[in-house]
């Protein structure tokens, strides 16, 4: 009995929810501004298969976080659709969690109760997932934290705050809007590493949009490519590294010129 | 409205993002953010400047030989209020009465009107000039319509400081509701939170020390408005024993009477710079 407790709570520690998949189909988004309808998003369509780890590159303005906030419901599409396990996304989904750009932690509440929000907002009963918290800490590095306000931690430990708050209600699907871009290299570096380990460890499906080539190859299964303004899917780029990756996997000659042909790519659809 | 975020354009570090340093109409943060003793060496130093500062007035008047009349000496203001308390402590009474009555009132319907207007921009945009003519008017003004209205008792009084912390207080706690934050809304929605959760859980906080502000600055107009009404006219009240003092020229009186409205004062400030100490530190 005991032994079979004991059982359940390590799998609630690391293993989770089966993941998921995301089919987007002809996603289009189209805002209405004080100048004129603003096409954000041109017919995207692709497919993020369970536990792949996807990265969205392009530059600034190309609808990457427009295509996000669709996947997370947060946004409703123009037109086209997105397919989470088979049903249509209309609006926020349980088995989503969400990182944002910045850490977005609420100043006026402490780390831990920074990453019990997302259970008072859905009604869960976090005692449940108290050794998954714990763990989550633990691995990140955040252990013994659990008072500090977020003024108090640095920005590195800001944003593992929130990667543990996005990961404590075991969500299926992680959606990362350019997580680690406000930190320095060495920080992002770091984090990136932390962030393979949790994905190794919890095989979540993930989507992460940055602007970086260099950490989008260095994090994905595969990338898709973005062009700006309307966004629209430019190329999708299998990454054929090995995994676990290491830093100096960057600077192989696969690794240079992969890197070297997205960023012709992006600047040509740039320059149309 | 949470909706807001459903076609706003993500984009949230630009100019659509209040950030709490920049404020829109009143900023009183050099109410909110005085500089206070470090330790106790500072502390120490601070009180034995204002015992040096109450012991040379005290000298100087002695030694010129300051009439009475002109300004009485501390000892004797200190003596008049431990002679005159008993005689005064029903008119403290009454003037407390007023303030909490008119201030619980005017804060109350400040802070909901806050909450519910800035929820609809153009309700807002066309009650503020009515709130704003409220906040510059000064309420004394009402005050011989209103004890005609109303009579000589409290009520008119308290009607007076209601109108004149009411508006204080919304003016600011609408300055905290209307710093959404888009990110933080988001975030929230993306738990799959409702309306209401978003406005207890997001909204109301980061208004809150705004809201703490305005109940500040409000507590000190409705002291005002409480003691000037009593001057207009009223039977009793700390107004009503200044008026008194005055005109039998017994000065030591009048200005122990001032000496309890100013403690009162600071009170209310100390109660109000505590409260925020405690739940909007986050934001210093």
């Amino acid at each position: 009995m005991a032994a079979e407790a004991q059982e359940i709570s390590t799998a609630a520690v690391v293993s989770s929810r089966p993941t998921s998949r995301l089919v987007i189909d002809k996603a289009t988004k189209i805002y209405q501004t004080t100048t004129g309808p603003l096409l954000a998003l041109d017919s995207f369509s692709a497919e993020i298969h369970e536990g792949e780890f996807v990265c969205v590159v392009g530059p600034s303005g190309c609808g990457k976080t427009t295509l996000l906030w669709a996947l997370s419901g947060l946004h409703p599409l123009t037109s086209g659709v997105v397919m989470l396990d088979g049903t249509p996304v209309k609006g926020p989904r349980p088995e989503i969690g969400m990182v944002f750009q910045e850490a977005n932690l609420l100043p006026w509440r402490n780390l831990m109760k920074n990453i019990l929000f997302p259970f008072e907002i859905k009604r869960l009963d976090a005692t449940r997932y108290q050794a998954r918290i714990q763990h989550l800490l633990e691995t990140v590095g955040l252990a013994g934290f659990e008072n500090k306000f977020p003024r108090e931690l640095s920005g590195g430990m800001q944003q593992r705050a929130s990667l543990v708050r996005c990961l404590s209600f075991d969500p299926s699907v992680i959606l990362l809007d350019e997580p680690f871009g406000a930190l320095d290299a060495f920080t992002r570096d770091e984090m990136n590493l932390l962030l393979l380990k949790l994905w190794s460890e919890q095989r979540k499906t993930i989507v992460f949009i940055t602007h970086s080539i260099v950490e989008a190859l260095f994090m994905a299964d595969r990338i898709l490519v973005m062009t700006p303004r309307p966004g629209r899917l430019a190329r999708e780029v299998m990454v054929d590294l090995p995994r676990p990756r290491t830093l100096d996997m960057q600077s192989s000659p696969y690794f240079v010129e992969t890197a070297r042909e997205i960023k012709e790519l992006i600047y040509a659809s740039i320059k149309k | 409205m949470a909706d807001e975020l459903l076609e706003t354009i993500p984009e949230f570090r630009k100019d659509t993002d209040v950030k709490p340093q920049d404020e829109g109409f009143m900023d009183w943060t050099a109410l909110t953010h005085v500089p206070t003793a470090r330790n106790r060496r500072e502390f120490l130093i601070i009180v034995g400047v204002a015992v040096v500062v109450v012991a040379t007035i005290e000298l100087l008047i002695r030694a010129f030989q300051v009439p009475n009349y002109v300004l009485p000496a501390p000892s004797s203001i200190f003596n008049a209020l431990v002679n005159n308390f008993e005689t005064l402590l029903p008119h403290i009474g009454v003037t407390l009465q007023e303030l909490v009555g008119g201030y619980l009132i005017g804060a109350t319907i400040g802070i909901l009107l806050a909450g519910v207007v800035t929820q609809v921009p153009l309700v807002e945009k066309i009650i503020t000039p009515y709130i704003i003519l409220l906040v510059t008017t000064p309420m004394l003004a009402l005050v011989p319509l209103l004890v005609l209205r109303l009579g000589f008792g409290l009520e008119p009084r308290i009607v007076a400081v209601a109108l004149a912390v009411g508006p204080m207080v919304m003016i600011n706690s609408a300055t905290g509701f209307r710093r959404t934050d888009l990110a933080k809304i988001a975030l929230a929605r993306s738990y799959g939170a409702n309306t209401l959760q978003i406005f207890y859980k997001i909204r109301f906080p980061i208004a809150l020390p705004m809201i703490i502000v305005g109940l500040m600055v409000g507590g000190i107009f409705g002291l005002l408005t409480a003691v000037g009404a009593e001057m207009v006219g009223g039977g009793a009240g700390l107004g009503n024993r200044l008026v008194y003092y005055s005109s039998l020229a017994r000065m030591e009186a009048f200005f122990a009477t001032i000496l309890i409205i100013a403690l009162i004062g600071i009170t209310m400030y100390v109660i109000f710079f505590l409260i925020g100490k405690k739940w909007a530190s986050w934001e210093a």
